[in-house]
């Protein structure tokens, strides 16, 4: 099923959104529309289903019920075929960042531009690789192993990985999760500056306040797998709804 | 108390998560084999793993082999000499080490060694969502990591196989040359004077069947690895465990097969 694409329809749509696993229901009655060129973020508390949102989005988990337009298209209806096109639009940056730890940093980036750009020749793929890493200020680590690297090197590499293929929608998961708040500060600037550079729609799924404040454009706050509101961070947090205070006033102290 | 009105299993727990589990298996394989014959093909990765799985095996197969050769002859060897029959030593040996040691041997390594090392490494790699991120890139997982390993196992296996029997008729020539100054010559010939085609013809067949089951049951657990570091322990001793277990079943029924047809 496909939508007509135009400057004022999201590039993200959801609509009536369900997911359980078992018994447990994670995600309830989920609507959501992601705007060209903004930066959403889904704020929530560990387990409230955000990661299981963003992995609905790009099609690694099904939803049981409700639809999810990606660019026009209905991600849960696409064949396989289809779904890795609308996939290379797509960048998906992953917690613990998800390199291959059998590749050298060059190897990790060069993966995805040779498996899907056929017939590159060397020179192109040494000057896309180092590019994007200079994008990411890591040209000099071009070929350190994963295990080589720090927590913070590791999720600048991810995200390199998924700008190689010049994405238009980011979708990034707990992008300053386990980071010191020198190294969260380098990825929140990151991630505005691939905003503006690569001109990205992005989903920035976290529960730091401070990296919601300064990436989103922004913020839907989800609580028990529903969203309980939606707008800029002065707009969610000025409501006097008890679990959003609760869940300021934790991450204030914290 | 209320009343239950239905059953949450159809036989049992166990019963129940066993058939799941082999219809499960049995959707991989049929996977394997819906994408193993379309394009795009690997075919840098599958040399990748032949290097892996045949070239970084043969100190292992090269060791094991020559002293099946050397033992197998030695141990033979008193009980042909009671019947003044140590001439057919050669023969014994042949047969036994082409028709079935060879091929069961190397097998045995393989399960251990390259079973456990695909079970580990494609665990690892799903529970680090190493496997989610190439499906995110685009990549399809199963026929960059399954199809490239398990076809490089099955190809590599009867080379091993042949490999390891060569072997060992070295170590068994070593072992009868220095006690009787037999020539190589002499020994082969009268060793592969009893070999018929159907002995190497099943032997190929037999070690791609091996292959395919090592590589097959590697992938399977690796694939379906779960519950961090200790599934990824589970899958690497459930890959040898599992693929050990159903080469010895294989080896019984190739064995019938190829008797049936020797003797029919």
């Amino acid at each position: 099923m496909e939508m007509q694409l135009n400057q004022t329809e999201p590039v993200i749509s959801i609509k009536g959104l369900y997911k359980s696993f078992g018994d447990n229901d994670i995600l309830k009655d989920i609507n959501l529309d992601v705007f060209n060129g903004e930066n959403l973020v889904v704020l929530g508390r560990s387990g409230a289903g955000k990661s299981v949102l963003i992995k609905i989005i790009i099609g690694l988990l099904t939803p049981d019920k409700g639809s999810v337009f990606v660019l026009g298209k209905q991600i849960n209806k696409l064949s396989g075929n289809d779904l890795n096109i609308l996939r290379l639009r797509i960048g998906f940056s992953f917690q613990n960042s998800a390199l291959y730890d059998s590749m050298n940093v060059r190897q990790n980036l060069e993966f995805p531009l040779t498996m899907n750009v056929p017939n590159l020749n060397r020179k192109t793929i040494d000057k896309t690789v180092e590019d994007v890493l200079d994008d990411v200020g890591l040209k000099d680590k071009i070929n350190e192993m994963p295990s080589d690297l720090s927590g913070g090197q590791r999720k600048r590499i991810g995200i390199a990985r998924t700008l190689i293929l010049k994405p238009e929608i980011m979708l990034y998961d707990e992008p300053t999760a386990g980071l010191d708040p020198i190294t969260s500060q380098e990825i929140i600037t990151l991630i505005n500056n691939v905003q503006k550079q690569y001109n990205t729609s992005s989903i920035i799924i976290t529960h730091d306040l401070t990296c919601a404040k300064e990436t989103g454009n922004r913020i839907a706050m989800l609580l028990d797998g529903c969203f309980v509101k939606i707008g800029t961070f002065k707009e969610v947090f000025d409501s006097n709804e008890e679990e959003i205070k609760g869940f300021y006033n934790y991450n204030f102290i914290q | 108390m209320p009343l239950q009105l239905h059953k949450p299993y159809l036989i049992s727990k166990t019963i129940d998560h066993y058939f799941a589990d082999v219809s499960k298996a049995g959707f991989f394989v049929l996977r394997f084999f819906k994408e193993a014959f379309v394009p795009k093909f690997h075919l840098r990765e599958i040399i990748n793993q032949c290097f892996e799985i045949g070239v970084k095996s043969l100190p292992l197969i090269t060791l094991t082999g020559f002293i099946i050769g050397i033992v197998f002859t030695k141990q033979s060897r008193p009980s042909l000499s009671e019947f003044g029959a140590t001439s057919w030593l050669p023969s014994l040996v042949s047969i036994a080490i082409l028709r079935t040691l060879a091929a069961l041997v190397t097998a045995l390594i393989c399960a251990g060694k390259v079973g456990s090392s695909i079970g580990a490494e494609l665990g690892s790699m799903r529970v680090t969502e190493q496997i989610e991120a190439m499906e995110v890139s685009a990549i399809n997982p199963f026929k960059f990591l399954v199809v490239t390993r398990v076809l490089a196992a099955t190809f590599c296996l009867p080379i091993l196989s042949a490999y390891c029997g060569f072997v060992g008729l070295i170590g068994s020539y070593v072992s009868v040359h220095v006690l009787e100054s037999t020539s190589i010559v002499s020994f082969f010939t009268n060793g592969f004077s009893m070999i018929s085609f159907l002995d190497i013809n099943a032997s190929v067949i037999k070690s791609m069947v091996f292959g395919f089951t090592i590589g097959m049951v590697g992938c399977y657990k690796g694939y379906n690895a779960s519950k961090g570091t200790q599934g990824v322990g589970k899958a690497a001793n459930q890959a040898v465990v599992l693929a050990m277990f159903l080469v010895f079943i294989e080896e019984v029924v190739i064995v019938q097969m190829a008797n049936w047809i020797r003797y029919y």
